[in-house]
């Protein structure tokens, strides 16, 4: 099949940057959309021409590397899939498909479809962990934790921190990938301590890395490659104010927003 | 050279704690003093970078990804070994040590694996307490899986994510660690050389790849766990950045590589579809423990797998192993599925598949268990094949998947250069000439978070460090050899793609230098090799510029350092006159066709040094002495 690429093209963070199109032949349905682009890079650069430049590594939907805006819907039309995941066989013989980078206050635009999505390690830097040193450790059977808590831990530790979530909000808010990780350790009985702080410290850097309020909407659920599931942002809300009641005085200070790079 | 592994005398069983307690500490007043450089936010690097940042070192940890949570470890599915024994069905230390020694096809170092299997159970404790939400059974106690090569159930799991959930552990403490101030993280960053000065690493020179900005890095050790090099072959189920240009680089100044020939094809893979595709996608070894293989009896069988009846299918591995079936360990699975498509038996549109099949377990436990244990592989599959393997079975090939060499690294996981140290999949490792499943998960987070914080430690407290200015004769000579390639690179302007190099390496070493090798065919390979390498110097086109994000560019730096160890692969593979694991020589094989050792001359590690351009690699052998396990024929029969 053949298909008609799209793409947003911006050279750098300063360049304004604009739509090209480009015709791509010899499609096979069996391709995903990255193998698309490296059919198109490859003739680019045989052209002498600059090939797009977009996200990328395991391929296999797990990494968070790639993603972008495909006809409107971060990662595509397919439910539960990354753009790496996608196969041509979704789009039909001679359709124009729009690509266009995650578009995000907190997302800085770096080059084509790459943007700069540091903001999300900083809310894991600010508190998205579980405070125990190598070899603190208790027996891991020590512990006793249901089937049904450690599939409610699992089930949002599948995230895959692509911001997807981000991009699909209208707020571009980052609540449900840190409320997905608040759920994956504040349901576990070892991430229990550090509940009421984890969720302040995360919440805080959230909000000074830039990103939008959250507004319900439930787009970001919808877009997620990992169907990670709107209650992670229920629970977030309650841990946070839960948290703020009980440790007024012991709130924790964000660290800085900074993405230069190194 | 000789080469001194400093494997601890004495009992193996307190090899390990008598080696602890004979290390030198260093003062923790005087820890952050030291500084340490982590290439690599792997399993291995990232649980490194956390432990040591925690112990007070000052810590500069560097990743090419942007973020240390996407490095490859990412992708492992199947699972974990420890030696916990929670099924009760006969584990111990001391077997996952022989399995993994006999796994190993008796090519690994005793003390090694020991260790390993001793550090096990504390790493499941370890990412347990980090909040790693392993599957679990209703009462709440971990739950346990065979996996292939193995007969008891020592493999831990969370579903087909294992390695995810095992890398946001480490990944989350190496984040507390920078949130702590210890540890520097510089992701989007590719360490192109290495310092050594006086004979002891003390840097790297890195380029940044959003700015294309050079700099030196300079520290006390540096620590390279930047995993596998598998995409030397282009397809691998390896991500698409992995590369060997860090361990390379520092062969290339002086550390000996080991065994590059030993080589993991697994055998459970999605067949190849089409020329454009960019690697080849794993399907879980765990499938093999539900999941039966077989082919038609009739070649050429063109018929749809359902229709095709029970008794004219051949389940080649229950038939040739009964006592393992379709749990033998990789390199016998992928082996055989080769040899039976090389003979007409195989599936699918180009014939290179066998089927994997699920409708008896479906009958026996019903599609929800099915769903439950490996929902998400069948969806991938599903959305890869667009066929459904809860009604069609799934079809199957061999895929290069790990690589069982790289640096050569002591008992305390240094290199032959002092102060470089090597963990995870990038040194020559424990696991011998083939690995078993869900052991580099296992030996990845022992290096970084049980063995390298002890033995760095002595390194550190026993060396002196004279400060080290930018200006230093070697650092500039680092920096300047690290351009110039650069500028050569981007400067040629020929007329083929980086890509198209690229794959036709990879289909030569996957022809001579993958599942089967001859003398013969090794020979014409390094022919091959050398040819195209003088091709890609004068006629490879790399576009634009060195100041920005170029994906082609790194691409090119990596490839070109895939072309020489593409060579000294086929080299040592030529050399290597015996078949052993993963190393099958046609010329050495027993009369049913199973790989033939020869003890008597190849029980060694094979460690190359490299000589300058273009001269033949000097071979140095570390003999394996065997005291607890046995050398026998591996049999699975
Ligand atoms: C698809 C798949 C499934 C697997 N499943 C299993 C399993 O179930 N069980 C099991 O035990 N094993 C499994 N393995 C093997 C296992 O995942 C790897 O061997 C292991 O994760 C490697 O870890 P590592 O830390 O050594 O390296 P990696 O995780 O590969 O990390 C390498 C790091 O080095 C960095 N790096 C590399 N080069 C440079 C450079 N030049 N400059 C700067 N940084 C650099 C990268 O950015 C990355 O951070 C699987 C492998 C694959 C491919
Ligand atoms: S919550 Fe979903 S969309 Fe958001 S980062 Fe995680 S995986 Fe991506
Ligand atoms: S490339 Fe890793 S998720 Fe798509």
């Amino acid at each position: 099949m053949k298909v008609t690429l799209k793409i947003w093209r911006q050279k750098n963070s300063s360049d304004k940057g604009q739509f090209v199109k480009y015709p791509v032949d010899n499609v096979d349905a069996e391709m995903s959309i990255l193998e698309c682009l490296d059919v198109l890079n490859e003739s680019l650069i045989l052209r002498g021409e600059i090939p797009v430049a977009f996200e990328h590594d395991c391929r296999e939907g797990i990494c968070g590397s790639c993603g972008f805006v495909i006809n409107g819907i971060p990662h595509g039309p397919e439910r539960a899939t990354t753009a790496c995941q996608l196969t041509m066989r979704h789009f039909k013989d001679g359709e124009e498909i729009t690509l266009e980078p995650w578009r995000a206050k907190a997302f800085p635009p770096v080059k084509d479809l790459v943007v700069n999505r540091r903001a999300l390690d900083h809310i894991i830097e600010a508190g998205g962990y579980i405070s125990v040193a190598t070899g603190q450790a208790p027996e891991a059977n020590g512990i006793p934790v249901g089937k049904v808590i450690a599939d409610q831990s699992m089930d949002a530790a599948a995230c895959i921190g692509c911001g997807a979530c981000v991009a699909a909000c209208p707020n571009a808010a980052a609540a449900l990938f840190t409320g997905a990780k608040i759920t994956h350790l504040g349901v576990l009985p070892q991430g229990e301590p550090e509940r009421d702080r984890r969720a302040l410290a995360m919440v805080a850097q959230m909000n000074v890395e830039g990103f939008g309020n959250c507004g319900n909407i439930g787009e970001c659920s919808a877009a997620c490659p990992k169907e990670i599931s709107l209650d992670v942002i229920a629970r977030m809300n309650q841990d946070y104010l839960c948290g703020s009641i009980k440790r007024r005085d012991d709130l924790p200070t964000p660290i800085s927003p900074d993405l230069a790079e190194a | 050279m000789k080469l001194d592994a400093k494997i601890p005398s004495g009992p193996i069983e307190e090899a390990w704690s008598k080696a602890c307690f004979d290390m030198k500490l260093v003062n923790p007043a005087n820890k952050r003093k030291h500084s340490i450089i982590v290439v690599g936010s792997g399993l291995a690097g990232g649980s490194a970078a956390a432990s040591l940042g925690e112990l007070g070192y000052n810590v500069k940890c560097f990743c090419f990804q942007d973020t240390p949570r996407r490095a490859h470890s990412i992708a492992a599915q199947g699972g974990i070994n420890a030696a916990k024994n929670y099924p009760n069905d006969g584990e111990s230390v001391f077997r996952l040590f022989y399995d993994t020694v006999k796994g190993g096809d008796f090519r690994a170092r005793e003390a090694n694996v020991y260790r390993l299997a001793q550090n096990s159970t504390k790493i499941i404790d370890q990412c347990v307490a980090q909040g790693v939400p392993f599957a679990r059974e209703y009462g709440g106690s971990l739950a346990n899986r065979s996996f292939g090569g193995a007969q008891v159930s020592r493999t831990f799991y969370a579903r087909g994510q294992t390695g995810q959930q095992l890398l946001l552990g480490a990944y989350q403490a190496l984040e507390r660690q920078i949130r702590a101030g210890t540890v520097k993280m510089i992701a989007k960053t590719e360490m192109l050389d290495l310092i050594v000065i006086d004979g002891q690493a003390r840097g790297i020179v890195t380029r940044h790849l959003v700015t294309g900005k050079y700099s030196i890095h300079i520290a006390d050790a540096v620590i390279l766990a930047t995993g596998g090099y598998g995409n030397v072959f282009y397809l691998s189920t390896n991500a698409k950045g992995s590369n060997a240009s860090a361990i390379w680089r520092a062969h290339k100044r002086g550390a000996l590589f080991a065994n590059p020939c030993f080589t993991q094809i697994h055998p459970t893979c999605i067949p190849v579809s089409g020329d454009y595709q960019s690697k080849l996608t794993l399907m879980s070894e765990s499938l093999r423990n539900d999941g039966r293989i077989w082919v038609p009896k009739k070649k050429g069988d063109a018929r749809p797998p359902n229709q095709i009846p029970e008794d004219e299918r051949d389940y080649y591995l229950e038939r040739r192993y009964p006592s393992f079936g379709n749990l033998v360990p990789r390199d016998v699975a992928s082996r055989n599925a080769k040899t039976l498509c090389d003979e007409g038996y195989g599936v699918g549109k180009s014939g290179l598949g066998v089927y994997l099949d699920f409708s008896e377990s479906i009958n026996r436990l019903g599609e929800k268990v099915i769903r439950e244990r490996y929902g998400n592989l069948f969806d991938m599959y599903q959305r890869i094949t667009d066929e459904d393997p809860y009604k069609v079975p799934m079809r199957i090939f061999p895929a290069v998947h790990y690589v069982m060499g790289g640096l050569w690294v002591d008992y305390e996981l240094q290199s032959t250069i002092p102060g470089l140290f090597v963990l995870g999949e990038a040194n020559f490792s424990d696991h011998g000439a083939n690995r078993l499943g869900a052991s580099a998960l296992m030996q990845g987070l022992s290096d970084g978070y049980f063995i390298i914080p002890n033995t760095i430690g002595n390194y550190l407290a026993t060396h002196k460090f004279a400060k080290v200015e930018d200006s230093h004769p070697a650092v500039q000579q680092a920096v300047t050899e690290v351009k110039s390639r650069i500028d050569t690179l981007l400067s040629i302007k020929g007329k083929r793609t980086v890509d198209s190099f690229h794959r036709e390496l990879g289909k030569i070493l996957w022809d001579y230098c993958g599942m089967a090798r001859t003398a013969e065919g090794l020979t014409l390979a390094i022919q091959k090799i050398r040819t195209l390498r003088e091709e890609y110097w004068k006629n490879v086109t790399v576009p634009g510029s060195g100041d920005d994000l170029n994906e082609s560019l790194e691409k090119a730096g990596r490839v070109a350092d895939f072309f020489e160890l593409a060579e000294l692969m086929c080299i040592d593979a030529l050399h290597r006159n015996e078949s052993c694991g993963g190393h099958f020589r046609e010329e050495y094989q027993t009369p049913d066709g199973e790989a033939q050792r020869d003890d008597e001359h190849f029980s060694y590690v094979a460690a190359w040094g490299y000589t300058g351009p273009g001269a033949a690699p000097e071979l140095t052998k570390e003999p394996l002495e065997f005291h607890y396990v046995h050398p026998s024929q591996r049999s699975y029969k």
